[in-house]
């Protein structure tokens, strides 16, 4: 029932990771937390990679917005690589399909960061 | 044939599962397709969301019902709270572009879009939503 996050570093571009359900709780926080370490340690260019996820609730969608302001508000840039059918669904019935830079291919979305 | 259950829980995250987990079997008894029980499941997560967190803020001298209900034509989910009543009229338009990047707020919007019907009732103390799926004539009562 819990995500679990890992994190690596291409060219500059911290990629997260995420697997599982990103619900009110546990999700959440993990997210939170992850992307505050990030930010905290200075990185600015941050993609989150949802391919995994197969589940997310109002309050993960809250949590993926929050992150997007949050980096932003550094001065980095946030984006979505890989969603899942239900998630894309989600983020159009949202309108948030239209705040997000949403990318399928993982080179492509690393290249069009604009730090790098 | 009418098959209706109900449960009285506790104010936590486990009972969120809990009612998520009955609504995806009722959904699929009831012969709803993915596509619809993933909609259904989630409009009945969110109610619970709503009632265990903003209705009865995580209180454990509060407790939250749930009754789901096949009726033979609809499926019929009651959420309550003890919490302090809402009103739905002042709850903020999550697509309203100064709203789009609110880090909350969309869980009512997303029961409405799921379900066929979502009402509101007040109980003195608390909320009760109640939540309307209408079956078509291949989908089945449970």
């Amino acid at each position: 029932m819990s995500m679990k996050i890992s994190t690596r570093q291409v060219d500059g571009v911290t990629i997260l990771d995420l697997s599982g359900r990103i619900t009110l709780g546990e999700g959440s926080v993990q997210l939170r937390n992850a992307v505050r370490e990030l930010l905290g340690k200075g990185s600015k260019d941050v993609l989150l990679n949802l391919a995994d996820v197969n589940y997310i609730d109002s309050s993960g969608i809250g949590e993926l917005v929050s992150a997007f302001t949050a980096t932003r508000n550094q001065g980095g840039e946030l984006k979505l690589l890989k969603l899942t059918k239900k998630v894309h669904d989600l983020l159009q019935i949202t309108k948030l399909y239209t705040v997000f830079d949403i990318k399928d291919d993982e080179a492509q979305a690393i290249a069009s960061f604009s730090h790098k | 044939m009418v098959s209706r259950f109900s449960y009285t829980l506790d104010s936590s995250l486990d009972s969120v599962n809990k009612v998520e987990q009955a609504a995806e079997q009722l959904a699929q008894k009831s012969g709803l397709d993915e596509d619809q029980t993933f909609q259904l499941a989630m409009a009945v997560r969110e109610a619970a969301v709503n009632a265990v967190l903003h209705g009865n803020a995580y209180d454990p001298e509060k407790k939250i019902t749930a009754s789901f209900e096949n009726n033979g034509s609809s499926l019929i989910i009651r959420i309550g709270d003890q919490g302090n009543g809402l009103d739905p009229a002042t709850l903020p338009d999550p697509l309203a572009p100064q709203n789009l990047l609110s880090g909350s707020g969309r869980g009512i919007f997303l029961i409405r879009s799921f379900m066929d019907e979502v009402h509101f009732k007040l109980l003195h103390p608390g909320t009760e939503l109640t939540l309307i799926k209408h079956l078509d004539p291949t989908q089945k009562s449970a």
